[in-house]
């Protein structure tokens, strides 16, 4: 793990089942996370990923490539573009930083979700790597 | 739609620093049935997460904070009123813009989750592309078993939405006997490209015969999806209703070596460049047809928010 180090994508298919679970998954009720006909009346073109779920899929992706081991410390995302079911988000992350200290290695990972309407969410990863374990 | 007024910031501002949750407690222990419901949505297989003694994914933390169906519990008298003033003044809609978690130690089934949380700040009124309307921000801070676990920052937009006229359809391609086999091909999401029989050249778009044999035999070969930007123009005029300039317009090259115009997106119009990494993806963009556009990839790939 260096700084610089880009992270390989992670494609996910947005579909009407992930946006669904999703927010059931996270307790999201609102009307816009699994109600098509509600969610136009508000103005949106079709129901959207709520933001749990894309905070859980930007900490699934770092977990996915640093391991088990790994500590998330900190998630921080912005959302932009939304995810509307049919869309693909590809999820990118580039290490911008590591700290070593008595825990281990500590990384700050930017990491980028685009869809096919713009960027869905920019944030920074704060990530622990036990000292002596994996990447 | 009621008529949106302006608020006195200074009444907003009176806001800030009250408690937005008080002694809230989460509906359920952590517990291992909700951990697997979320590594099942989230497609997260991370054994540390799942087996005899799981954790909870960090990410879950404002999870075990949610009302569900039945409402949230320790909501304050402040937040209520905050949200009564912003609903009134007609920013009746909400979107979350921002989340940012700090994890201070594990959360394992069993763990009682407690947490507090106050109004940080209040936008002055913001414009933005959903509609005018005020950031609000608030921190939660969420404790198991008493002991501080985590805290968690969000951000909504409160804002009043913008009437949208209604777009028009974006225009249907003509499909015809020298066509039909590569709108077919669309629907099933694949890229198909002519080739002839008789000099085994590949062509695009489709034509009946060869232009550089003029055989009429023809297979097709489908397109694997990579290409470059080999021209491209950005559009601003005239404005189409089903559209929304600016936008790009590629030729792209596919590795196959034949072009196709298309959209570019996944990027800025104006970050688009000659010689851009593209990868064909298919799009909605009626009830009963889709099409292929390419997607931008690596650097200056992201898009306008
Ligand atoms: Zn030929």
């Amino acid at each position: 793990m260096r700084a610089g180090e880009e992270l390989p994508v992670l494609e996910v298919p947005v579909t009407r089942t992930l946006i669904v679970a999703g927010a059931i998954a996270s307790r999201d009720y609102q009307d816009v996370h699994h109600d098509a006909e509600l969610a136009k009346a508000k103005g949106s073109p079709d129901i959207f990923m709520n933001i749990l779920t894309t905070n859980g899929l930007v900490g699934r992706y770092i977990t996915d490539h640093f391991g088990p081991t790994a500590n998330l410390r900190k998630v921080a995302i912005r959302l932009g573009a939304p995810n509307y079911p049919g869309d693909t988000m590809v999820l990118s992350g580039t290490v911008e930083k590591v700290d070593t200290g008595p825990e281990g290695d500590t990384a700050t990972v930017k990491v980028i979700g685009a869809n096919g309407i713009g960027r869905h969410v920019t944030g920074t990863v704060t990530v622990t790597l036990p000292a002596g374990g994996a990447a | 739609m009621n008529a949106v007024r302006d608020i006195a910031y200074e009444e907003l501002k009176a806001f800030e620093g009250r408690a937005a949750a008080e002694a809230g407690l989460g509906k359920d222990p952590v517990n291992a049935p909700m951990i697997r419901h979320w590594c099942e949505a989230m497609g997260d297989t991370n054994p540390a997460y799942a087996g005899a003694d799981p954790v909870a994914p960090p990410t879950m933390l404002q999870a075990w904070t949610m009302g569900g169906l039945s409402g949230h519990q320790g909501r304050s008298e402040a937040y209520d009123d905050l949200f009564a003033l912003l609903d009134g003044a007609g920013y009746t809609a909400v979107v979350a813009t921002d989340c940012e978690q700090e994890y201070v130690r594990e959360l394992r089934p069993g763990d009682e989750i407690t947490f507090d949380a106050v109004i940080e700040s209040v936008s002055e009124r913001k414009t933005t592309k959903l509609g005018a309307g005020h950031f609000v921000t608030t921190r939660m801070d969420v404790r198991a078993g008493g002991e501080p676990a985590g805290t968690h920052r969000f951000r909504i937009l409160k804002y009043a939405p913008v009437r949208r006229t209604p777009k028009g359809e974006r225009p249907r391609p003509v499909i015809n006997r020298d066509n039909a086999g590569f709108w077919e091909g669309v629907a099933a999401h694949r890229l198909l490209i002519q080739r002839c029989d008789g000099c085994g050249g590949l062509r695009f778009p489709w034509l009946p015969g060869c232009n550089a044999c003029g055989s009429p035999e023809w297979d097709t070969v489908e397109a694997s999806g990579e290409g470059t930007v080999f021209s491209y123009v950005v559009m601003h005029h005239p404005p189409f209703p089903a559209f929304d300039p600016p936008y790009a317009v590629g030729l792209v090259e596919l590795a196959e070596g034949v072009r196709i115009v298309s959209n570019i997106i996944g990027v800025p119009h104006d970050k688009v460049r000659i010689g851009m990494p593209v990868r064909l993806v298919f799009q909605r963009v009626a009830e009963e047809w889709e099409l292929p556009l390419f997607r931008a990839l690596g650097d200056g790939a992201g898009g306008e928010v």
